[in-house]
């Protein structure tokens, strides 16, 4: 089954670290990147970068970044494809944000048609 | 009789059909076609040699012919897996006891735990969506919902059907023994059939995990408890243990958990509900072993963190002498809305001769006590106190 891994962090989880302590939790995501049940992902630039569109009768509305005033921010994505929900929760641990005041949201992908 | 069967059966049968088909809601419509074939024809044919191989085999049967017709139906659905249908009836040593896979799905920690309850108590213990939904006091309608959410979840995220493996299986099978001990207490505030349900939870889980000392614990633990429940209240009076009618315990059930609690220990089990069943075990001896009763409160403190135990632990301590020690723990407890917290803090001040403190903390638990019996219990403390 594919599980798509919704990574959430908690604002401000990386304040007050030093370069070498960010630099190995990001090479930790990088890693998580080498298992084979991971097929796609990607993590994001940070919310002050965001912009969001939405759509009234048919004129798009654009504003700066998310409006939702969120405990936790969006911060990436990983997609595995996994054996079951033990073994996707098993990587989702692994990811950073979920021991950082953050959390990972294990959401299964809609099987393509045949 | 046949009902005894049926119970008796249900979680086998449905267990069976789940590991044979790979899907609970399928496995649960053909469990019941079987159920209600045996209904219609055992009592007039009589009931076969092998009632459990029966049920298999004619739901695994009726599986086959509804995925066959499904795929009539759906020409286009990717092609399943058909198994072939059983063409004699297995032998029982044949179909493999799959209840354990089962209730592992069932308390898998993805699905909420009410969902968790309502499944087990209706994939293990056969209980209808209506007696549930009775026993919960929720309406029919929500406890379908419920259920039905649960399926589909299982199905959808691919909650697996199997024993975990080593790495997962403490924290899984202390979810599991959670749930098991969650629908007891449901029966211990009252509805006697629900605590009679998870005790039968229990055993067959026991006879399924012989090695594991936690599940005999928490067995011998709800026996124990169970065993005193007719002495527990006089009319709709609560009786403290020490006050209970000793007569009307059930004889049976304390020796049936003392007999779990020593296999317990034997494995050398020190979890947290061996640790409760050999506190409960020696509660009701005579005369009680308060300072081994500390001690044993000691290490399940340390275990569990939970200030509730430590507030255990200090009748504990004043029972063995010390209540004003015990005072002194229980004043340092985050529990203020605990209304146990305040009854207790007031049985030690009523012993200690300090009656206003005692009256306020009677006060002060009643307020946040809705329980009908044990405001009737409090009234009558503070009555005593004038």
């Amino acid at each position: 089954m594919e599980y798509a891994l919704l990574i959430y962090e908690k604002p401000g989880a990386y304040e007050g670290l030093s370069d070498d302590e960010r630099r190995a939790l990001v090479a930790e995501y990088w890693a998580l990147r080498d298992d084979p049940r991971v097929i796609a992902g990607a993590g994001l630039r940070p919310v002050e970068t965001a912009t969001t569109v939405r759509v009234h009768d048919g004129d798009a509305l654009v504003t700066d970044g998310p409006f939702a005033d969120t405990k936790e921010v969006f911060g990436g994505w990983y997609v595995v494809q996994a054996e079951d929900i033990d073994a996707a929760i098993e990587i989702a641990a692994r990811c950073p944000a979920a021991r950082l005041g953050g959390s990972v949201e294990v959401r299964p992908v809609v099987e393509p048609r045949l | 009789m046949l009902d005894q069967v049926f119970r008796d059966e249900w979680g086998r049968v449905l267990a069976s059909l789940v590991g044979f088909l790979g899907d609970f809601e399928l496995a649960e419509e053909a469990t019941q076609e079987a159920f209600a074939a045996a209904a219609e024809r055992w009592p007039r044919d009589g009931m076969p040699d092998r009632p459990g191989a029966w049920l298999t085999t004619t739901a695994r049967n009726r599986a086959v012919d509804q995925l066959r017709r499904r795929r009539t139906l759906a020409a286009k659905t990717p092609l399943l897996e058909i198994p072939e249908p059983v063409e004699h009836e297995p032998d029982d040593t044949t179909i493999p006891d799959e209840r354990l896979q089962l209730i592992f799905m069932c308390c898998h920690p993805a699905l909420a735990t009410e969902a968790q309850v309502a499944l087990t108590l209706r994939a293990l213990g056969g209980l209808t969506t209506e007696e549930i939904a009775h026993a919960f006091l929720v309406a029919p309608e929500t406890m379908k919902r419920r259920l039905s959410r649960a399926k589909t979840k299982i199905k959808a995220a691919g909650i697996p059907f199997r024993i975990p493996p080593d790495h997962l299986l403490p924290d899984r099978l202390a979810a599991v023994l959670a749930v098991v001990y969650l629908i007891f207490n449901e029966g211990y505030g009252g509805r006697v059939d629900l605590a009679t349900e998870a005790i039968r939870l229990g055993r067959a889980l026991s006879g399924l995990m012989p090695d594991e000392p936690e599940v005999h614990g928490l067995v011998a633990l709800m026996l124990s408890q169970h065993a005193r429940h007719r002495a527990r209240f006089s009319g709709e009076d609560l009786v403290l243990l020490q006050d209970q009618d000793r007569s009307l315990w059930d004889t049976s059930q304390i020796e049936e958990s003392r007999g779990l609690l020593d296999r317990a220990l034997a494995l050398h089990g020190r979890g947290p509900y061996v640790l409760q069943a050999a506190i409960a075990s020696l509660q009701i001896q005579e005369p009680v072993d308060w300072p081994q009763i500390v001690a044993l409160y000691d290490q399940l403190v340390r275990l569990t963190g939970s200030p509730v135990v430590d507030l255990n632990r200090a009748v504990a301590v004043a029972q063995a002498g010390s209540p004003t020690a015990a005072l002194d723990i229980i004043d340092g407890l985050p529990l203020d809305n605990y209304p146990y917290l305040h009854s207790t803090r007031a049985e030690l001040l009523r012993r200690l001769g300090r009656t206003d403190e005692a009256r306020a903390a009677y006060h002060r638990a009643l307020e946040l006590t809705p329980r009908v019996a044990e405001r009737r219990f409090l009234h009558g403390r503070i009555t005593a106190l004038e």
